[in-house]
């Protein structure tokens, strides 16, 4: 690849460049910012489809009463119960059964928290869910 | 080794987390070589297929070698002597952090991406084998120097716990490691023979169709049947993990093939040998070969070409590179490595 064609398609990296290594026109390799490439962003884009859909879906599931706002939560961070389980330290099969709206209210305090604690956020706030479910994904961002 | 100084410390922003963090902390200790010859040296190009390995869900595809292989076979060669210290408990680990950055020495930590609040959203899935360097700390922030990103950044002391207590494949568990002998002056002729040497081996002589070479025959084959074997959609999310693992995170463009090239020029200067420049140009012309893979699976992707044909052509192009990295590993060969 030559610089001049490292590819300048805003993108994925927001503020910042992906570096390239491209060669100059005496063949000597450097090293170019780039500031994304369009085939980079339409493979990320189709990756984080699956990922949207399960919070969709878990967020629907919540406010029709079939799963727990720790479903909700999970999903949001792109998790799976196997992985949730191991950020909380529980067999994956706790963490399933938590996600069952009348089970998950009757988890004591502590287990609660450290869900909680995983997420980031309030016992409050986790125990209550979300109020608008169908949002985009509430991922913690640099403020 | 010369006392440090954390303002001494020069971020410098790189393609590759692990040959990147390399760089910024040889470079702090005295040692200033290019990123290339960093990933050149640690034998960090690869290749592998394992579709019975998943990464969240997706077949297991990698460009490069194994987590932390560069950063071990790299200070090795160059006969650094590096401290790699794990933890299980998370105080522990901050508590040791804070201790070396009071002694002034810049860590290298390995660190979960989902949890880094600087890395833009996009990028933000759960992949453990993230770097950086941690090089100051003041007012409750650590100062960050992640090679993949422009600038220094800064993080709080939780996400950055959090980020170096990821769970799931390639857990970090609390890995730091930093530079504890830094001879001057290494010598790099047979440093950069074993390197290449390594690299070619690990690329032909692995007896497995999943590694090097035969994986890219392996992919190509698999790639045709996808469509059926998976269904139209499962296919066109497996077809943008291999895409992303090939241009998205880090790589220099084109699988490290590009950076490869250029680890291949800066070597065929250091130890006098044209015929690397000429295996270079060979790699230059492999490495386009794939971002036209990548951007004839863009074309499947948005839909702009018939699946049938459109797979067909994605075979035959990783086809082609294989065929062409068989040739530039003979080539290697032939020339004495």
């Amino acid at each position: 690849m030559n610089r001049k064609n490292v590819p300048q398609d805003k993108g994925l990296f927001g503020p910042w460049h992906g570096i390239n290594y491209a060669v100059d026109d005496h063949g000597r390799y450097t090293k170019v910012p780039s500031a994304g490439w369009a085939p980079q962003s339409i493979a990320n884009e189709l990756s984080w489809e699956p990922f949207r859909e399960a919070a969709e879906q878990a967020g629907r599931e919540f406010k029709n009463g079939r799963k727990s706002p720790l479903a909700y939560y999970m999903a949001c961070h792109l998790m799976d119960a196997a992985l949730l389980a191991r950020y909380v330290g529980l067999p994956a099969w706790r963490v399933k059964r938590h996600l069952r709206p009348d089970i998950f209210r009757k988890l004591k305090p502590g287990l609660i928290r450290r869900y909680a604690e995983v997420f980031g956020m309030d016992t409050d706030e986790l125990k209550r869910g979300p109020s608008a479910p169908e949002g985009p994904l509430p991922i913690r961002q640099e403020s | 080794m010369h006392v440090p100084d954390p303002s001494d410390f020069q971020h410098g922003h790189f393609a590759h987390c692990e040959s990147g963090v390399l760089v910024n902390l040889f470079n702090y200790h005295g040692i200033s070589l290019s990123e290339s010859l960093i990933f050149g040296l640690g034998s960090g190009l690869f290749f592998c297929y394992l579709p019975f390995i998943k990464v969240q869900g997706m077949p297991m595809t990698s460009f490069r070698s194994y987590p932390t292989g560069i950063i071990r076979k790299s200070a090795k060669r160059l006969g650094i002597k590096m401290k790699i210290v794990r933890f299980n408990n998370r105080g522990r680990a901050m508590a040791a952090l804070d201790e070396l950055l009071a002694r002034g020495q810049p860590v290298g930590l390995q660190a979960g991406i989902y949890w880094l609040p600087y890395i833009p959203p996009a990028l933000r899935f759960h992949f453990n084998g993230h770097n950086l360097v941690v090089y100051g700390k003041a007012d409750g922030h650590y100062f960050v120097s992640d090679p993949v990103v422009d600038r220094p950044v800064t993080c709080s002391p939780d996400d950055l716990m959090r980020a170096r207590f990821a769970e799931g494949p390639l857990a970090p568990g609390g890995k730091m490691y930093y530079p504890v002998e830094v001879p001057p002056g290494p010598d790099l002729g047979p440093a950069l023979a074993k390197a290449i040497i390594d690299t070619r081996h690990r690329m032909t002589h692995i007896p497995l169709k999943m590694f090097g070479v035969s994986g890219i025959r392996y992919l190509a084959r698999q790639i045709e049947q996808w469509p059926r074997k998976f269904g139209e959609r499962r296919a066109r999310q497996m077809l943008a993990w291999i895409i992303r693992m090939q241009e998205e995170i880090g790589t220099g463009g084109a699988g490290f093939r590009f950076m490869f090239a250029a680890f291949l020029q800066e070597a065929a200067k250091m130890l006098q040998k044209e015929a690397l420049d000429e295996i270079s140009e060979k790699v230059t012309a492999d490495g386009d070969r794939w971002r036209e893979f990548a951007l004839s699976a863009a074309r499947i992707l948005k839909r702009k070409i018939d699946p049938a044909s459109g797979y067909a052509q994605a075979r035959d192009i990783l086809m082609d590179c294989a065929a062409r990295e068989q040739d530039i590993f003979t080539s290697l060969k032939k020339a004495g490595f």
